[in-house]
């Protein structure tokens, strides 16, 4: 039966044009990022209410002055563009690492010690599951004040599920290995077993989750600075920017679609990396 | 190989000529595979595992998976060129005139549905038959392959059965239609001992009984001794040697089926001293547009001659094998 | 069977408990909720009339108690905002929010399920990646920015639906398709990944060896099996819909309890917030449950153990 089946997949040439492509997109924020002011002259905070929504270049109007035109404030919108790259960059990398450090902790105690650790690890996804994300985060927000520093802090603490599922799952997998039992019987002691056989087996899946849940908290800071309940303005986030200009988008779609398009590519760009992360390192349990 | 009339007499049930099967240009499974299976007759299709014979199986009832190329000289069924036979017209054959039963009885029912719902719904697809006649003749055919309180296990899910009703179940199901052939791959492999024995009976009973043709592949030759009225070998996608069952357990020609014969230990001819045979080698990959005999890195006879076109020589009634050795080399040897 | 949904029942009730203890919690992470409840321009004696009126004078664990006795009562207490008992605020709002989500997981399901199911057949060709393609899409989507898009496109420039508000079935339409495309992408993997592995599997061979048609193939033997995950995942992704139905609601104007959640965290009415955050995890648990029965009875290996 086994020669019946051997049917050939379709070639990876797609595939590594779609890990291309998200390098490409994360690379080009992540440098625009890096150098933010540089790339512009403009001031992303310098208002001039004598130039209010100047539409961008390719518009009857537009002009090089500001390439993509101004906000409400006359505000450069290139240069809020950059910075909010950045805001959403940083945003997205913190966030990650502190969300992965807690959900690796829990997911690695649950999946190596298994039993009662387990069962609590177990219990408290279950719990952090059943939290709605958005609303909860909206709240802290809300009562403590925006802040860059809670928005992380928030989202930080909220999403670590994903972490914890996978580590978890793979932990069982890696300590099952032959080796790693060998490892043990040879009198390794816990900690070094954790740190030499299970970290660097799991640390591929984890690279996985870390994508996709860069992807989520952009997104999600996004909608509370959309909300008005993230980033304090007048930085120049994404969502905040989107917000902002919406009492103007139907007169002119464009100061959406600007800051829109950004954050859509970006969040695009991550989870293209992260889904050819995955078939290159076959890895079909992320998800 | 070829399809004969004379001793067997009649035009064959089914009549596979030179099939060819290829996976997506890289790998030919099939390379011009011939046999043929008269009504009423066992047909024995041995091999080692890869050899091509369940993908053979799988081409006879078109259910090649997606990406395979089937091509034969003759593919016909009852008279019919299952080869110019649209989609659709093939799936009304399946199921009712030529019927297919699996390797793996755990696997192969579906576990979502009761045993009874599986069983009727074949009847219903090709005769139209209403609900509660169908469910009467699932239940006479459970009776029938020897399922107690059949009545029960029609409202049952396949979990809920062992390995070897289950089995039982997948031939009632093919039974239900009164087909023609029965194409069995591999039935009792994925069985034990004892339910083995009894699956081999129990097929050998409904052949007398309905005069079913039966294509039986497996890679047992205690099997083939028991119940195959014929035998043929296959080795890397080619049938290699194909003869009465008594006729090749006497007499085997190809250098491939001896090996494979000497690797069974024949109770009361083999002393406990001698050695089992075994083939040196595995069956090898063939790649399409591949010369000669296949067999030839593995064969004690092998001869420059091999790498080229190999001839099929007869050897006796309705005995063929595929080899540059003469008929008679194994008595020449002999008395060398 | 009826140990494991005991077992279950009892880990969710837990769930419950602890959740309940978070949303206590999180109305007093500000530190003094009576400064907050006051406003900045009170004075000192004011701050200890509400401190008082509220109990919040008493210790910690005492309102803590008090709290979740009244809770599972099901009184959350009285609205600073509105000056209405918070149970009946919700009462009103939620059936907007079951049914915009129910409009939205209708919507994500009409989608997902036949895009899923032609992925599987056609797996490998252009139609397989095109459908992963509008997942990635899917996935990346910001849910306000859309809305904001549907807005301008099917409100405002072809005039087919009303842009924002409460009131008639068309006020759904928008926030419904926003709110499926939340849901999309995984409902869509799930089911290609489950129509892949059911048409491959030997069962699905035996129904072909049985001459069955392509399409009671595909709808009775393939889809019956690779449904089970999917309807599962389903009932909890509708748990993660109403969570993510702020966002919407906020952005179309619609009234449901994600509106009044917002209106709350800008207005400071703890009382509030605290009782939508319980009623959607609350929910979200019994979906879970759900999911877990349904699963049981799709399935009947589950079933019949």
């Amino acid at each position: 039966m086994s020669e019946a089946l051997s049917v050939p997949r379709g070639s990876g040439v797609g595939r590594r044009l779609a890990l291309m492509l998200g390098t490409l997109i994360v690379g080009v924020v992540a440098l625009a990022a890096v150098l933010g002011p540089s790339l512009t002259p403009n001031d992303p905070f310098a208002q001039d209410l004598g130039k209010r929504l100047v539409v961008p270049f390719w518009m009857a109007g537009g002009g090089w002055e500001h390439p993509l035109g101004t906000d409400q404030l006359g505000r450069d919108y290139l240069a809020r563009l950059v910075y909010g790259a950045r805001i959403s960059m940083v945003i997205g990398v913190l966030t990650v690492i502190a969300s992965g450090l807690i959900g690796t902790t829990l997911g690695v105690l649950g999946g190596f010690f298994g039993g009662r650790m387990d069962d609590v690890v177990l219990f408290a996804i279950t719990c952090r599951l059943s939290i709605p994300v958005v609303l909860v985060a909206l709240a802290v927000v809300g009562l403590m004040g925006n802040s860059f520093t809670l928005v992380i802090l928030v989202l930080g603490l909220l999403l670590w599920d994903r972490f914890a599922v996978v580590a978890r799952s793979t932990t069982m997998q890696v300590r099952n290995l032959d080796y790693v039992s060998a490892a043990w019987c040879a009198g390794c002691s816990r900690a070094s077993m954790l740190l030499r056989e299970v970290l660097p087996n799991i640390a591929t899946h984890l690279a996985v989750v870390a994508t996709l849940e860069m992807a989520l908290a952009i997104l999600l800071e996004a909608a509370l600075s959309f909300l008005g309940l993230g980033v304090p303005p007048p930085l120049p986030s994404w969502g905040l920017m989107i917000a902002e200009a919406k009492d103007y988008m139907f007169f002119s779609p464009w100061v959406i679609m600007i800051p829109g398009v950004a954050l859509f590519v970006l969040v695009f760009g991550i989870n293209l990396l992260g889904d050819g992360l995955r078939d290159m390192l076959g890895t079909q349990d992320a998800r | 190989m070829s399809a004969r009339s004379g001793p067997r007499g009649g035009e064959p049930l089914l009549d596979v000529r030179r099939l060819r099967v290829e996976f997506g240009g890289r790998t030919a499974a099939v390379r011009g595979a011939s046999l043929s299976v008269s009504k009423g007759e066992t047909h024995c299709l041995v091999g080692e595992s890869g050899c091509g014979k369940s993908v053979t199986a799988l081409a006879v009832m078109n259910l090649l998976a997606r990406g395979a190329r089937r091509q034969a000289e003759v593919l016909s069924f009852a008279g019919q060129d299952l080869l110019r036979l649209s989609d659709s017209r093939m799936s009304r054959l399946r199921g009712d005139r030529m019927a297919m039963i699996f390797q793996e009885p755990m696997t192969s029912l579906n576990p979502a549905y009761t045993v009874g719902s599986q069983m009727t719904e074949v009847l219903r697809r090709h005769r139209g038959t209403p609900r509660v006649q169908a469910v009467d003749r699932a239940a006479e055919l459970l009776g029938r392959v020897g399922i107690t309180a059949p009545g029960m296990r029609l409202g049952q899910y396949p979990h809920q059965l062992s390995g070897g009703l289950r089995q039982r179940v997948m031939i009632a199901m093919a039974l239900m239609c009164d087909p023609e052939l029965l194409v069995a791959d591999e039935p009792t492999t994925a069985l034990d001992v004892t339910v083995q024995a009894q699956i081999l009976r129990l097929l050998a009973m409904l052949q007398r009984d309905l005069g079913l043709g039966i294509l039986l592949i497996t890679h047992d030759l205690g099997i083939v001794a028991r119940v195959a009225d014929r035998v043929s070998v296959m080795y890397a996608g080619e049938v290699v040697e194909s003869a009465p069952t008594a006729e090749l357990f006497a007499a085997p020609r190809h250098p491939y089926t001896r090996g494979l014969l000497s690797c069974v230990p024949a109770p009361g001819k083999t002393r406990r001293e001698d050695p089992l045979g075994s083939i040196p080698g595995v069956v090898p990959r063939i790649p399409p547009g591949f010369q000669g005999c296949a067999f030839r890195d593995r064969c004690a006879h092998a001869a420059a001659s091999c790498a080229a076109a190999v001839p099929r020589r007869p050897a006796g009634p309705d005995h063929e094998f595929l080899c540059t050795l003469p008929a008679d080399w194994v008595r020449q040897e002999a008395a060398a | 069977m009826t140990l494991f949904l005991l077992r279950r029942l009892a880990v969710a009730l837990l769930v419950a408990i602890t959740v309940l203890t978070l949303s206590f919690m999180l109305t007093r992470l500000s530190g003094d909720l009576a400064i907050s409840i006051a406003g900045p321009n009170a004075s000192q004696e004011d701050v200890e009339l509400i401190r008082r009126a509220y109990g919040l004078d008493r210790p910690l664990i005492l309102q803590y108690f008090d709290w979740i006795g009244r809770a599972v009562l099901g009184d959350f207490g009285t609205s600073y905002f509105f000056r209405e008992r918070v149970a009946d605020l919700i009462g009103q709002r939620l059936p907007i929010t079951i049914t915009l989500g129910l409009v939205g997981l209708a919507i994500a399901l009409a989608v997902a399920i036949p895009l899923g199911i032609a992925a599987a057949v056609q797996e490998g060709t252009w139609v397989d990646r095109t459908v992963m393609l509008v997942a990635l899409v899917g996935q990346a989507m910001p849910s306000f920015w859309l809305g904001l898009l549907l807005m301008i496109v099917l409100g405002l420039q072809l005039q087919l639906l009303p842009i924002s508000g409460t009131g008639s079935w068309e006020h759904y339409v928008m926030p419904g398709i926003v709110l499926a495309f939340s849901a999309i992408p995984a409902l869509m993997r799930l089911t290609r990944s489950g129509m892949v592995e059911a048409l491959s599997s030997d069962y699905i061979r035996t129904a072909r060896a049985k001459g069955l048609t392509r399409l009671s193939i595909l709808a009775k033997h393939a889809l019956r099996n690779a449904a089970i995950p999917v309807v599962s995942i389903a009932a909890v992704q509708l748990g993660f819909m109403l969570g993510g139905s702020i966002v919407i609601e906020t952005v179309f104007a619609l009234h449901g309890v994600g509106f009044l959640a917002w209106e709350s965290i800008s207005k400071n009415d703890f009382p509030v917030v605290q009782a939508v955050v319980l009623v959607l995890a609350l929910i979200y648990i019994a979906l879970t449950l759900l999911a877990d029965l349904l699963n049981a009875v799709l399935d009947p290996r589950l079933r019949t153990e």
